[in-house]
């Protein structure tokens, strides 16, 4: 792999000098990995990990129609008082996910959209498909942000030590701030199932950031144990467990869907798959023997194929564990097998999230 | 006794310690940096036949899986048992008690075609 033609962040140097195996991740030169992923899942459960997330999506929207426009994209109901954020997916027609995003209101005329990596370009081209019929201005901001996502149970104590006040924060809000001179944004959120937050600032000054919670004990942590994490927590990683053909209700998501709200892109599709029910949906599994399930592996029921997994890992606290669509009327605590290389294993099916956070 | 000097390499990484006609087989210090937590081992069956070359073992990290490829031909006479409820005895001791299989070798002149450390040290 040559790193030349992979995008860096700003924290990329950083990110080698602290160990970091780097990879090529959507055409992003990221860490999977410092030292093992089984010890950085380790930091994130009980005391505190960082991750550079410096390649998500910036997107601010502003204007009077902002709050309107956000509202026609996104299937839930984005709330419109700062500083209040709101987790929701954004369909195309047929209901089926485009993105998952959080839209956080900074003021009732300004919003920014947290997007994910591999969707920016997509994203800001739908956005701006659909800017058209509002008075909004669309601004991809991308480029311009480094990003950090501290959490674990120490991260709020950690992150007080550099920004005053966020213990106060409720979870899924924004908040302005100036840190090493410079202007830029912390929120209350993470894709771990800990408390924490994430921190915003242009450019450079976010190695400032990284430098002085590496200094204070944080653990640097990749790729590698974030997916692990966000995955005992049941969080979707869209692009994998939602691969473009599915809806949120597909996706195990049907409260990021609020039928009761005005018209919305993808309104009529997903009312209409409501009233019809659902054949297949996002369903968790835990191996009841040794074994790593992985993405693509089919899921059998008295030898015949019902489904496949979307991800699976190994787990630290609950070994092997996955998710992936099988039928709807396959019951709680049903018994299954996952097919690992040629191997049948048996497994159930059980709720998600595998690990219920502590937030 | 195997240690990373006196055994012999393939390309693939597995490493073979030929001892009369068992040829002990592990994965090499740089295959298990590589590979990183080491979760599971899905180790061959005792009596099953494998060719030099083949697919026979499985070692999961939480991230990847790596086949493992019989260094030598020959049939499986032992497996390293404490595997299944120490995998992560690769990591730590990938030359010596975190060996995976034995082979009873049928072609002894193999193990003259494998790398010795250094030609193996100069693949990677």
């Amino acid at each position: 792999m040559t790193s030349e033609s992979l995008k860096k962040t700003p924290l990329c140097e950083a990110c080698q000098k602290a160990g970091g195996k780097m990879v090529d991740f959507h055409g992003w030169f990221l860490p999977v990995q410092f030292n093992s992923i089984i010890a950085e899942h380790k930091s994130v459960r009980e005391k505190a990990g960082m991750f550079d997330v410096s390649h998500m999506g910036q997107v601010f929207v502003e204007g009077p129609e902002a709050w309107q426009f956000l509202q026609y994209i996104n299937t839930n109901n984005i709330k419109n008082t700062p500083p209040c954020g709101t987790y929701s997916h954004i369909t195309d027609e047929q209901g089926r996910i485009i993105d998952d995003a959080i839209s956080f209101c900074l003021t009732p005329e300004k919003f920014l959209v947290v997007v994910n990596a591999a969707c920016i370009e997509k994203d800001v081209a739908w956005f701006e498909k659909h800017a058209a019929k509002f008075n909004v201005k669309i601004t991809n901001d991308s480029a311009r942000w480094g990003m950090i996502a501290l959490q674990g149970p120490e991260a709020i104590a950690q992150a007080e030590k550099l920004i005053a006040g966020v213990g106060q924060m409720p979870r899924f809000t924004i908040k302005e701030i100036e840190l090493f001179g410079v202007k830029g944004y912390v929120t209350r959120t993470g894709y771990t199932g800990e408390d924490g937050v994430e921190i915003m600032l242009p450019e450079d000054n976010i190695v400032k950031v990284w430098d002085s919670l590496l200094q204070a004990g944080v653990a640097p942590c990749g790729l590698g144990a974030r997916d692990v994490l966000r995955l005992e927590a049941g969080y979707l990683l869209n692009g994998v467990d939602a691969e473009g053909c599915q809806t949120p209700y597909e996706a195990g998501c049907g409260w990021v869907v609020k039928l009761t709200k005005e018209d919305f892109v993808g309104k009529a599709a997903l009312e209409a798959q409501k009233t019809a029910g659902l054949k297949s949906r996002l369903t968790g599994f835990v191996l009841m023997a040794a074994g790593v399930p992985r993405s693509g592996c089919k899921i059998l029921k008295d030898g015949a194929e019902i489904g496949y997994l979307t991800s699976g890992t190994y787990s630290p606290l609950f070994k092997g564990i996955g998710v992936g669509y099988a039928p709807t009327d396959l019951p709680e605590g049903a018994e299954v097998e996952i097919e690992v290389h040629g191997r049948k294993i048996p497994a159930q099916k059980v709720k998600t999230p595998f690990y219920k956070n502590r937030v | 006794m195997h240690t990373a000097e006196n055994s012999k390499y393939c390309k693939t990484h597995e490493w073979a310690y030929l001892e009369g006609d068992v040829a002990t087989v592990g994965i090499s210090e740089h295959a298990q940096q590589e590979i990183g937590d080491i979760v599971f081992v899905d180790l061959p069956k005792v009596g099953q036949q494998v060719t030099a070359g083949q697919n026979c073992c499985v070692i999961e990290s939480v991230k990847s899986a790596s086949e493992i490829y019989a260094p030598m031909s020959g049939e499986i006479v032992e497996v390293n048992e404490a595997l299944n409820g120490d995998p992560a005895l690769v990591n730590r001791s990938a030359h010596a008690d975190g060996w995976l299989f034995k082979i009873k070798v049928s072609a002894p002149a193999e193990y003259e075609a494998l790398l010795d450390l250094k030609a193996y040290q100069e693949t990677i």
